[in-house]
């Protein structure tokens, strides 16, 4: 993959949306959400339950766009073929993260070559494998995880996610 | 499983929030922050008009918003008594670092003492003595009361000499201006103690006392020279992990290009084009990574030397350049030394005097004494002559049209904590001079620093020059008492491990002495403990933050508070001066440090007068301190270069910005600063001729090196890790960072791993002739065979115990040239299972 053009150009200060590297794109067509709620009085919030993808639909070390919680909050679902922390699936090989990069909310690059997310804003890699551990980075969280679960139809579904995702003060917006 | 806090929202910055300026604490760069806090009862709601920041945040905010913060942000603290909400967010509109917030400095509230939500429940809270066989609370008085006794027995027996002092002299954290003053005024003012050395270091000395005798002080340009520069020359630094935003904000537009506009609109009559960068290290460093993504490989020169041999590189450019005649005559004629003495006898094996190891002279003279051959810089520093060749084009030959080429000079740790530290810091300021890039716009020629600076102390003449070895003092059974401020030795010296083991016997044979006579009776206290100082005892007094290495081994702890637990003004790299506002109460019954040094002033003179020494005790008055305030009028207003023209009102007035030192006058309320210094061409000598320096090439300098090197088979280089800050010592009660790093590293070449059996996290032990240590396998596939880079004063494995005590003329430690032999321990610990060992380097694939 080659370096977004448009982010050597514009400079730190002027960040361009949506370029065409990210792996983190529009809502996936699978995405179906049920309406989010705010808990007033919940320690944590309540998470919608989401259908994100089939099983079907993965292929191997190639990011599966989706949202979650809702669209506003691009992810990707991951499929490696063999166990990683936190997988699911019958192989435990399955795993969804929050693809804004916890720093400053650039839009996170996928390398399927080592298997790192990379954020091409301050150089900052994240590990899939690993739970999203930050290899190196400026950001002060390793990256936010979708607590995912698969039906006996395949059918992979969001529950929950294990860090304050970029760019909201509450994962499930009010 | 990566640590991962399941904070799922956070509580909103109501609109009307208090707002104060905070600066980080922690490296140089001191990035601009807002501390944001609110009653713990109210919250601020998504709606516009019910937030700080006036959008709706029921909707997802965009890349770089202002409108975000972190959960390491963010935290629950006290204020004058009470609760509040606390946010420590990075401030858009400071021009040092626009908005940009680092993994380090962005904690800065997550590593603030919570007692809600039990962060850093390390601090130190009470005066703690050594009583009944361990550490006790006490009250301030009856803490300062033995500190007294013990210090002015010592003086009576010894003189000031038994008084040995470790004392920190930086700016941000414990330290800042109001802090030095305090403990300098106690040192300096009251007494005139002589064994006194500083954080890092065995000795009270510069780390550049090269580029200073050359009249060239070394934090004399500002950041926005490094977005005009037409080349960067960096030279042992790490800038990206190290002073993160000063690369990100102002490095890296000029690489990308992005400040070509700048450079056209500030200096339209030459050629410009996008910035490229030198950077000399034997590492390959994620920082030349970084700027081969943004300037291309074709512009970033990685000029990866043989440890340690720096000197040899800058003669072979200064001669090169010269050579080609590329260099400033009118600036060279009007503002610098034109006759210089000829070489004292025993040069170069010897220099001018004791405290002078180096010779000043003129231009002519100074390329004379350098001169080396390209082919033989290029044997000593491993180098390809054709690179050495163009990175003196990229540093002087003249731009398209004839211009000058301007080029900024920047150097930290690797050259000052290497080999030969006085002569390679002058062969860089050499090449700066020559070429005309001192007190220009694009040049500079500066240390880019560890801390932010906060010195003002009393005239320090008195300590001398070379400075006492003070680690050797201790080590010899010399001094009664023992003051530390804000070190810990134990993690961060140099020949760690013998000092540690004398610094125990010594000290634990004043607590058997103390345990024998009732905690009770403070006179047989007092004279136990004397009596074990005679027999080689000491006894040791540790004001600190948090509970420390060192502190294991002292009988008397002061809780010391930090920046934001007090107002604290600080300076950063380019001498930008701004105030952090107290936005938060100690914990428990810390106090800011001068007000520590203050009230143990205070009792100095009571205890001196009891005793009938009214002479003696009539120099401990002028303490009478009762704000941190009443010590920055005390030190820095009254002492201070320019003081005079600052307040802490006006500091609060002119924010995260501030102004940068000297301060010149005031307009209204606004203090003015100097952008830069030595414009005029007139610099810091008595006649104000700038001097070149005659620094011919030497090899390894410091005692023992060469042996070190020949007998062992790894260069143990060694230095700091992005998320880690200085010593770990608030980052050892965060999980964040510790899960990341549970040992230190050791970047090790996979073939190395190999041979000696060694799989990814496993737990190795490096081994010298001086000590050892341990340190968790990281394999690196940039690393060099034979080369490894071990996390520096790390509380879980401590670099320092195999660095051996060599230093250089003037007492300057030469941790980076350190040569050991490393074997397994352990295959990788439970602790390491979750951790990933892919490259640290970013990569598009």
């Amino acid at each position: 993959m080659k370096r977004c053009k448009a982010l050597v150009d514009v400079g730190r200060r002027q960040f361009l949306r949506g370029s065409a590297t990210s792996a983190a794109g529009a809502a996936a067509a699978a995405f179906v959400a049920q309406p989010a709620r705010r808990a007033q009085a919940a320690a944590r919030v309540d998470y919608p339950s989401a259908r994100l993808a089939n099983i079907a639909d993965l292929v191997v070390d190639e990011p599966f766009n989706i949202a979650y919680p809702d669209e506003g909050s691009p992810g990707v679902l991951l499929k490696f073929g063999h166990a990683v922390t936190g997988g699911v699936g019958p192989d435990g090989d399955i795993v969804g993260f929050s693809t804004l990069c916890p720093h400053k909310g650039f839009p996170l690059l996928f390398s399927a070559e080592d298997r790192v997310f990379n954020c091409p804003g301050h150089y900052s890699r994240f590990d899939p494998e690993k739970g999203g551990l930050q290899i190196w980075g400026q950001s002060t969280q390793n990256l936010p995880q979708f607590v995912l679960t698969v039906d006996d139809a395949g059918d992979i579904h969001a529950q929950g996610v294990d860090e304050l995702i970029y760019g909201r003060l509450s994962n499930v917006l009010a | 499983m990566a640590f991962k806090r399941q904070i799922d929202r956070l509580p909103i910055i109501p609109a009307d929030a208090r707002k104060q300026t905070a600066v980080c604490h922690f490296c140089i760069v001191g990035c601009g922050y807002h501390a944001y806090s609110w009653d713990i009862n109210k919250q601020g709601g998504t709606a516009p008009d019910q937030n700080v920041f006036g959008v709706d945040l029921a909707e997802q905010q965009g890349a770089e918003t202002e409108a975000w913060y972190s959960p390491s942000m963010y935290n629950i603290v006290k204020q004058d008594g009470r609760d509040v909400h606390l946010v420590i967010k990075p401030d858009p509109g400071c021009v040092v670092n626009s908005g940009l917030g680092s993994v380090r400095g962005a904690r800065m509230a997550e590593l603030s003492y919570s007692e809600a939500r039990s962060t850093q429940q390390q601090r130190l809270t009470a005066p703690l003595v050594w009583r009944y066989g361990s550490m006790m609370p006490t009250s301030w008085d009856d803490a300062l009361d033995l500190v007294a006794r013990v210090t002015a027995a010592v003086v009576e027996e010894q003189g000031e000499d038994g008084v040995i002092v470790s004392a920190f002299d930086h700016g941000g954290a414990g330290g800042g201006y109001e802090n030095t003053w305090g403990t300098g005024k106690l040192y300096f003012g009251a007494m005139k103690v002589e064994n006194i050395r500083i954080h890092n270091r065995p000795a009270y000395n510069s780390e550049v006392h090269g580029t200073r005798d050359m009249g060239v002080g070394e934090l004399n340009n500002c950041y926005e020279d490094a977005e005009l520069a037409d080349t960067i020359m960096a030279v042992g630094t790490n800038a990206l992990e190290t002073q993160t935003n000063y690369f990100l904000n102002h490095w890296v537009p000029n690489l990308r290009g992005a400040s070509l506009a700048k450079k056209q609109a500030e200096l339209p009559d030459e050629a410009h084009s996008a910035g490229r960068i030198i950077i000399v290290d034997p590492r390959r460093t994620l920082t030349v990574n970084a700027c081969e993504v943004e300037a291309g490989k074709d512009n970033v020169l990685h000029l990866a030397i043989k440890s340690g041999t720096d000197l040899a590189l800058f003669n072979a450019l200064f001669t090169y350049i010269a050579d080609q005649d590329w260099v400033d005559r009118d600036f060279i004629e009007a503002s610098t030394l034109r006759d210089g003495a000829s070489r004292p006898p025993l040069y170069p094996a010897r220099g001018v005097s004791e405290a002078t190891p180096g010779h000043l002279t003129s231009f002519e003279a100074a390329v004379e004494g350098c001169r080396i051959s390209l082919e033989e810089a290029a044997e000593i520093t491993g180098l390809d002559p054709a690179d050495i060749v163009k990175a003196a084009e990229w540093i002087a030959m003249p731009k398209e049209g004839g211009a000058r080429r301007r080029t900024m000079f920047g150097y930290e740790k690797g050259l000052i904590w290497g080999n030969d530290n006085y002569r390679t810091n002058g062969a860089l300021v050499n090449l700066a001079l020559a070429t005309g890039n001192v007190g220009r716009p694009g040049g500079g020629v500066v240390r880019l620093g560890g801390h932010q600076e906060g010195y003002v102390r009393p005239n320090e003449s008195h300590v001398g020059r070379p400075a006492a070895y003070v680690d050797q003092l201790l080590i010899g059974g010399r001094g009664g008492v023992h003051h530390i401020w804000g070190c810990d030795h134990y993690k961060t010296t140099l020949n760690a491990q013998e000092f540690k083991r004398v610094y125990k016997r010594r000290t634990d044979m004043v607590k058997d002495a103390m345990n024998a006579v009732p905690a009770g009776d403070r006179d047989a206290q007092v004279a136990a403990i004397v009596n074990a100082i005679r027999q080689g005892g000491l006894f040791a007094v540790d004001v600190d933050i948090v509970p420390t290495k060192i502190g294991e081994a002292c009988h008397v702890v002061l809780p010391a508070a930090t920046s934001g637990e007090m107002n604290l003004t600080s300076m950063n790299g380019e001498r930008r001066m701004r105030i952090t506002e107290r936005y938060m109460d100690p914990p428990g019954e810390a106090l800011p440090d001068c007000l520590i040094a203050a009230r143990l002033a205070n009792h100095m003179e009571r205890v001196l007068r009891e005793a009938g020494n009214d002479a003696y005790a009539d120099q401990f008055q002028g303490f009478d301190w009762q704000t941190e305030e009443d010590a920055f009028i005390d030190g820095y207003q009254a002492n201070a270069h320019g003081g005079e023209h600052v307040t802490y009102a006006r500091l609060r007035a002119m924010g995260t910005n501030g102004f940068q030192e000297p301060a010149t006058g005031v307009e209204g309320d606004v203090i003015q600063g100097t952008k830069r210094l030595y414009t005029e061409g007139v610099f810091s000598t008595d006649d104000g001729k700038a001097r070149f320096m005659d620094a011919p090439w030497r090899g390894l300098e410091a005692p023992g090196k060469v042996e070190q090197q020949a007998n062992h088979r790894f260069l143990i280089n060694n230095g700091r890790a992005n998320v880690v800050w200085q010593s770990a010592y608030l980052d050892q009660a965060n999980d964040f960072v510790m899960d990341r790093w549970p040992y230190p590293y050791i970047e090790m070449h996979p073939d190395d791993m190999a041979d000696l059996g060694l799989g990814e996290g496993d737990l190795v032990e490096v081994y010298n002739d001086v000590g050892y240590t341990q340190a968790m396998a990281l394999p690196t596939a940039t690393a060099r065979p034979g080369e490894t880079f071990m996390l520096f004063a790390f509380p879980t494995g401590v670099q320092g115990n195999v660095v051996n005590a060599g230093t250089n003329e003037l007492v300057i430690p030469n941790y980076k040239q350190t040569w050991a032999d490393i074997r397994k321990l352990s295959d990788a610990p439970r602790a390491v299972a979750h951790l990933s060992f892919k490259s640290r380097e970013y990569s598009t694939g």
